[in-house]
């Protein structure tokens, strides 16, 4: 039983939602953020996901609870962080993000984002054009959170990422992981002289 | 060295986890049919197995998978197989031969919504019913129903204790949600959770007899194989395994399946229990939904309502008087459960008398919410 | 009278053998009816086992539900009585978990054609080493005559009041075409035949299969004015062609017979052995890391 004080606390909750169609490769890209917070971190965290009917194709996302204390409710209940790499994902899970929650859009694919309030970066198409393969587009994005929001350390990410990158392109995917990162610091300085 | 190299804590999948217990539990045989969401429990132990060498196989169907399993368990093996819904509809005859021929063995089910094909990748918790009664005739069942990733592993080892101990199938009920999410957890060491074994005859030969009575009700079981020479059959039987029609054996026989476990049913339940101190209102669930009453409660409490939550992990038997016990002093009572009202039987059946029951029930598909459950806590209130 | 004298000798040498393997304490009599097939079956089984000379310890007999599959009941082996049409899947649990024992199936046209016909293509495919005993009566004895996957064309049963119009599974191409090693037909007329092929299908690696043609004379005798059990066995006697003449016969001469014997005989990989060795490549490539 939790002690009457560490009830009080404020809620310690932090979730996070990464969302696009099937095959971009977001539930994966979710086990690794789970796995970099909770593992290499030592935070606590749940990873969930939804399938479309019989697990194939449609819309995916790809869901990550992140605590310091223990996590009841395994399911997102308002989102911290919501990456869109379509628009049919982002009109769909919009209304889930907190009113101060982060927005992350992909620039190419979301063309009508929701709010002013917003990170867009072009993540498939830096994918295809400086990496040479749209399948890293996950890894680019999980780049961009990590310097974006500060939820994962640099090293654990890493970690994880080369980890679980399948044998031969371990290159491509440290690429796409750097690429997030200062992608994502470039656009922090231009929001900030944006002010 | 960081974390993540040291490979202690692991990000696990509950269906990987219910698999890892297995093999922690000392599973020998696996006979298993593809189907959503169970079948990475089938895929990791198709690829665990060979290694360690014991036995896996895809076999042609559901009816195959668990003959299959009863097969092997009664030739010595630890025996598991991994299933949902329309695949444990397939097997329940065959489950009914193991209930009456007291063959130890596991049936993992991972809950998705039916009837019938349903909603493949979603969740429910619909069978509850189906673990209990799903084979015709009289019979006792034990089910499990842990409630996160680490529970899948350890309920996995308890059910197979529990089957070998009391020689009989035991089921775990998870869930799709439970089956696909990924936790941290460190693995159990080796002795850290206790592994047992089925209780193996020490007398000879000539003597043996398969359904023997004995004082705990639970036959010592020689292997096929191991020079006892005994017969198996689904028919009811005498204690020597041979097809009887003499009303006496016949009700000894019955009499035996419900006897072994109910006689011995404090060491099978299993129930948590919190914030019920100086709770009136009480809110009881089992599996992922439990999850969802905590945090309401947690909510509720920091609201100064004075509710509390009960959690059966083992679901059969229905563990009456830990619950009733629990509930002595609680005026108001919500069951919140994945199907349209199955576990809310069981707690009106036993309630106090003056306690209200209410049911809290979802069947869409998705999760029970910790708003939905404390709204209703604040209607009942 | 001295030859006489020597047959009868070899009779009771014969009973006795399968004294020795009935189950002493066993509740007979039988179940079923006098005359019926199952119990020459069920001699034919046990002389073969006694051939082989064979440790009853490691023999299981394993069976469906119906008049045959009673047969392992009083049999003195390890003897699993499952459910119907169940019996090659309950088998392979068995043999997969302990390879070195003999496993045998007994099961009838019901239980292993209609309600066990997928476990028993799949039994075939895998090739696993289980014997299989199939009695063929042509019918459902053991609930009251009702036609099954081999009843003859035209033939009457009790849900066949008028005929029955369905086609038939020719069970001995069935099992080859799956895949099974060992393909057989007797019949409980030729019960020395028979005994034979059973030592050959347990000798056999991989999947093997013994059809045995046999009489249901209560309903299928019955109901087809075939006669008693008498007459339906003498009927096998007439109409069963060894293999051997059969295939130097042409087509129309063949007209209403069967064939018996050896039908087909393959060598392929067995399913156990298949497994070890994926085992044992693990365990190497381990052992190198
Ligand atoms: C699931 C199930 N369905 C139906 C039955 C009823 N049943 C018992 S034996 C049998 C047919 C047996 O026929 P066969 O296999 O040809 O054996 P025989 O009795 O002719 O030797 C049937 C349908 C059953 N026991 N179980
Ligand atoms: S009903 Fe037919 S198959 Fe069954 S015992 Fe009698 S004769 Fe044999």
């Amino acid at each position: 039983m939790k002690a009457a004080a560490e009830q009080k606390k404020k809620e310690d909750r932090y979730e996070i939602r990464l969302s696009g169609s099937g095959g971009q490769g977001l539930i994966l890209a979710g086990v690794m953020l789970a796995e970099a917070i909770g593992v290499g971190d030592g935070k606590n965290v749940v990873q969930t996901q939804s399938y479309g009917p019989e697990a194939r194709g449609g819309a995916s996302r790809s869901d990550v609870v992140i605590a310091e204390g223990e996590i009841y409710y395994p399911k997102t209940m308002k989102l911290d962080i919501l990456l869109a790499l379509t628009q049919e994902a982002c009109d769909k899970y919009y209304p889930d993000l907190k009113e101060n929650g982060i927005l992350v859009v992909d620039s190419t694919m979301v063309t009508q984002v929701p709010t002013k309030k917003y990170y867009g970066l072009p993540f498939v198409r830096l994918a295809r054009e400086e990496i040479g393969h749209v399948m890293v587009a996950n890894v680019i994005a999980l780049g961009a959170i990590a310097e974006l929001t500060g939820i994962v350390t640099h090293d654990s990410l890493k970690e994880v990422v080369l980890g679980r990158a399948p044998r031969g392109t371990e290159e491509k995917n440290q690429k796409a992981l750097e690429l997030g990162f200062s992608a994502a610091r470039k656009l922090k300085k231009e929001v900030k002289s944006r002010g | 060295m960081s974390n993540l190299r040291k490979g202690k804590v692991r990000l696990l999948q509950g269906n990987e986890a219910c698999f890892q217990g297995a093999i922690y539990a000392g599973i020998d045989f696996y006979a298993g049919y593809p189907i959503t969401p169970s079948t990475e429990i089938a895929e990791g132990l198709a690829r665990e197995l060979p290694r360690i060498g014991k036995k896996f196989i895809q076999m042609e169907d559901e009816i195959g998978s668990i003959a299959a399993v009863i097969g092997a368990s009664n030739a010595g093996a630890k025996a598991m197989t991994a299933t949902s819904g329309p695949g444990y509809s397939l097997m329940v005859e065959n489950i009914g031969y193991a209930y009456m021929t007291e063959t130890p063995c596991v049936i993992v089910n991972v809950q998705r919504a039916g009837p019938s094909t349903g909603l493949p990748t979603k969740i429910s918790q619909s069978d509850m019913m189906q673990a209990r009664w799903g084979t015709h005739g009289d019979y006792t069942a034990i089910a499990v129903a842990p409630s996160s990733v680490r529970e899948c592993f350890e309920e996995t080892v308890r059910a197979f204790n529990l089957s070998e101990r009391f020689r009989t199938p035991v089921t775990v009920l998870t869930d799709e949600v439970l089956g696909h999410m990924r936790e941290l957890m460190t693995m159990p060491k080796p002795g850290e959770l206790e592994v047992m074994e089925r209780p193996k005859p020490d007398i000879p030969a000539d003597w043996y007899r398969h359904f023997e009575m004995t004082p705990s009700m639970v036959s010592p079981m020689a292997a096929l194989g191991e020079g006892y020479r005994y017969n198996v059959t689904g028919m009811t039987h005498d204690r020597e395994g041979f097809p009887t029609a003499v009303p006496s054996e016949i009700n000894e026989k019955l009499n035996k399946l419900k006897k072994k476990i109910e006689r011995f049913a404090d060491e099978i339940y299993k129930v948590r229990t919190e914030m019920m101190d100086d709770a009136k209102i009480a809110v009881i669930s089992f599996g992922t939904v439990a999850r969802a009453t905590h945090q309401a409660i947690k909510m509720a409490r920091e609201r100064r309502v004075r509710v509390g939550a009960i959690q059966p992990l083992t679901i059969w038997p229905f563990p009456d008087p830990i619950i009733s016990d629990a509930l002595k002093n609680v005026k108001k009572i919500i069951v919140a459960e994945l199907n349209m009202g199955q576990m809310v039987n069981e707690v009106k059946r036993i309630a106090p008398r003056n306690a209200e029951v209410f049911f809290l029930g979802r069947y869409d598909g998705e999760v029970m919410t910790p708003q939905q459950i404390l709204d209703k806590i604040r209607e009942v209130k | 009278m001295e030859k006489e004298a020597v047959v009868k000798e070899k009779e009771v040498q014969r009973s006795n053998v399968v004294h020795h393997y009935l189950r002493p304490k066993k509740k007979f009599p039988n179940v079923w009816c006098a005359g019926c097939g199952n119990g020459i079956v069920m001699g034919a089984l046990i002389r073969a086992i006694d051939k082989l000379k064979l440790d009853k310890n490691d023999v299981v007999v394993v069976s469906g539900i119906g008049c045959s599959s009673r047969i392992p009941v009083y049999l003195d082996f390890n003897t699993l009585h499952t459910t119907h049409g169940r019996a090659i899947a309950f088998a392979t649990g068995v043999k997969v978990v302990k390879p070195r024992l003999k496993v045998i199936v007994i099961t009838g046209d019901g239980d292993a054609m209609a309600i066990g016909g997928n476990h028993f293509i799949h039994a075939c495919r895998r090739n696993i080493d289980i014997t299989v005993v199939l009695v063929n009566n042509k019918i459902y004895g053991m609930t009251g005559g009702q036609f099954s996957p081999t009843t003859t064309a035209g033939a009457f049963a009790t849900t066949a009041p008028f005929g029955n119009y369905e086609k038939q599974f020719d069970i001995v191409k069935l099992a080859s075409a799956a895949g099974a090693s060992y393909v057989a037909r007797g019949t409980v007329y030729h019960e020395q035949q028979l005994e034979k092929l059973i030592e050959g299908a347990i000798v056999k690696r991989g999947f093997s299969l013994v059809e045995v043609v046999s009489n249901c004379h209560t309903y299928y005798g019955r109901l087809n004015r075939e006669g008693d059990a008498v007459a339906m066995i003498s009927w096998m006697k007439d109409h069963a062609m060894p293999i051997q003449a059969a295939v130097k016969l042409p087509p129309e001469k063949m007209v209403g017979k069967f064939v018996t014997g050896l039908i087909h005989e393959t060598d392929a990989t067995e399913f156990c052995e298949e497994y070890d060795k994926l085992v044992e490549r693990l365990k190497a490539k381990e052992a190198q890391k």
